[in-house]
């Protein structure tokens, strides 16, 4: 018994002396992202070894915010991802619960062209959705361009189906002996029972339209709409930048998605792994 | 399930009005614009024009070329790390989990233009924290941005790890759906854990790890971020220009739509035949 336990002793031993470094080498740019937001410009290009943070964060904010208009970039940011997340999670639970709950005319083919393009490139999409937006349209530049063309997202769809098939028909069909309207049993009965899985899938979307680049780039690129990730993106590259105020947007954009991971992470975990296992 | 027309479509509008505009729509569009001369006023069809010069472009070839080498590459070496973080953070001798899962878990809320800036600080040539510590242990410093081998392995150590994590979410919760009773079985048949894995975890996980591969190659075949902000628009003289970023010059720095069309129906077909494979890798035994 006591060998067995020290067998175990050994085994446990030797994994935390694998994995603790591995963590710290995947916590390190996340710790020098902050560290390097705290510093001074000639600090980050000087030849020592910094790897503790210092005073300068407000001034590299200060300096980020010279280069550019980074708190009105941060607002569109956040009014752009909050609006998207509130419209993609009523689309897409609106069309989970249809394609879940009713028989109908053409529901083969509905689910049949979402399953089948979903694993297409979002690239394929690229060019038509452009050349729709900004010259039909005339939208380039604007809230609508940035909100709604990434509505399409279809995989929320799939995940409030497989929520909504899982909940027990009795559920709604005593509502229906009541007679109530199917949009209230949808919003009254299912939407609260579905609290959790709307959680998950509010999270993700957010998340995505928070750290969305390519899309806010190519339609929105006019100094005063661009979204945060835009923004700091344009600084990149540039050769007279402050780069501690780059870090000091980047920790900005990162550590209040880090606190929601912390504080929701059962949520984040879930609504990743939802398209796993079906 | 009840038959009603009306009332599905009703709740299904809004959603199918949107996925219709910006995304059905756009697939097919996608496909008969790469058939079309775009340079031109108006648009004229032009069968071979575009796909014709895809099949002589040397920038074409050595776009492809890197994103074949990068998918070859990173992508077995992610899903193997992220099998290693999953099985480890799924042993019950851990302690500590929530740090661990925190460490590995974090960079997946890390959006590519934070995350690209600070990988370009670190691996900077005289300043860079990387060079910093290669020389202090008596290594030579790597020249990490002019030339094409480390920029290579920058872009994939970079992409690495941003999402190694997340695929090790997705296996850690396809191993917690298996059931326990199955191990314990095992163990007291005194099947050692090694045998374990081999023989339980890794048949049983098959169709969440080929899951992970196609997620990874499609989205590494479109790999755009990483290559226009690190490596600074696919630098060193594009030696990491990728499938992404040729479809961003050409469509949007040269607006030649036609062209970049037939860039993003390469891409396309390439997703189709790896999605094939798959569903032929996961079909249900007879």
């Amino acid at each position: 018994m006591s060998s067995l336990s020290s067998a175990r002793l050994r085994r446990s031993i030797a994994l935390h002396l694998f994995l603790t470094p591995l963590a710290l080498i995947w916590l390190f740019p996340l710790w020098m992202m902050v560290v390097f937001s705290t510093m001074p410009d000639n600090g980050i290009f000087s030849p020592g070894i910094e790897l503790l943070p210092h005073g300068n964060f407000v001034d590299n904010f200060n300096n980020l915010q010279r280069d550019t208009n980074f708190v009105g970039a941060i607002g569109i940011s956040v009014s752009v991802a909050v609006t998207y997340t509130f419209l993609s999670v009523l689309l897409t639970s609106m069309a989970g619960w249809a394609l879940a709950r009713y028989q109908f005319f053409g529901k083969g083919v509905v689910v049949g062209i979402i399953f089948g393009t979903i694993t297409l490139p979002y690239a394929v999409v690229l060019i038509p959705q452009f050349i729709m937006v900004a010259r039909d349209f005339q939208l380039a530049n604007t809230w609508v361009a940035l909100i709604v063309p990434p509505l399409f997202n279809s995989l929320g769809v799939l995940f409030m189906r497989q929520s909504f098939s899982m909940m027990p028909d009795d559920l709604f069909d005593a509502a229906r002996v009541e007679g109530v309207k199917e949009w209230r049993i949808f919003l009254f009965v299912a939407l609260p029972l579905a609290r959790p899985m709307l959680a998950a899938l509010a999270i993700i979307l957010f998340l995505a339209s928070w750290n969305n680049y390519l899309w806010p780039l190519l339609i929105n690129s006019q100094p005063g709409l661009m979204t945060a990730p835009v923004a700091l993106g344009t600084l990149i590259g540039l050769t007279k930048v402050s780069w501690g105020g780059i870090m000091a947007g980047a920790v900005m954009l990162t550590v209040p998605m880090l606190i929601v991971f912390v504080l929701l992470q059962r949520h984040f975990i879930a609504g990743i792994a939802a398209g796993a296992v079906k | 399930m009840r038959n009603r027309n009306a009332t599905a479509y009703r709740f299904l509008a809004p959603y199918l009005l949107i996925f219709s505009v910006f995304w059905v729509w756009p697939i097919i569009s996608s496909f008969m614009i790469s058939f079309q001369a775009t340079r031109t006023v108006p648009w004229r069809f032009a069968p071979g024009f575009n796909w014709g010069r895809l099949i002589g472009d040397p920038a074409f070839f050595n776009a492809l070329k890197n994103t074949l080498l990068i998918l070859v590459i990173q992508v077995p070496v992610m899903i193997a790390l992220a099998m290693v973080m999953a099985v480890l953070l799924n042993s019950p001798l851990l302690k500590a989990r929530g740090l661990y899962r925190f460490a590995f878990f974090a960079p997946v809320v890390v959006g590519e233009v934070a995350y690209s800036a600070v990988f370009r600080l670190m691996f900077s040539l005289d300043f860079g924290i990387v060079n910093k510590l290669l020389n202090s242990v008596g290594l030579p410093k790597v020249d990490w941005f002019s030339n094409v081998t480390p920029a290579m392995a920058l872009i994939m150590i970079a992409v690495t790890w941003r999402w190694a994590g997340y695929n090790a979410i997705i296996l850690l919760a396809g191993m917690q759906s298996i059931p326990e009773d199955v191990y314990e079985a095992a163990t007291l048949d005194r099947v050692s854990k090694l045998k374990q894995f081999f023989y339980i975890t890794l048949p049983l996980l098959k169709p969440v790890i080929v899951f992970c591969l196609v997620l990874s190659i499609i989205g590494t075949m479109q790999l755009f971020t990483e290559p226009f902000l690190i490596t600074e628009r696919g630098g060193p003289g594009g030696g990491t220009e990728t499938l992404g970023l040729l479809l961003y010059r050409q469509g949007f720095r040269s607006l030649n739509f036609g062209y970049a069309s037939a860039v993003a129906y390469t891409m396309a077909a390439l997703a189709i035949a790896i999605t094939l494979v798959q569903l032929w890798l996961t079909r249900e035994k007879q």
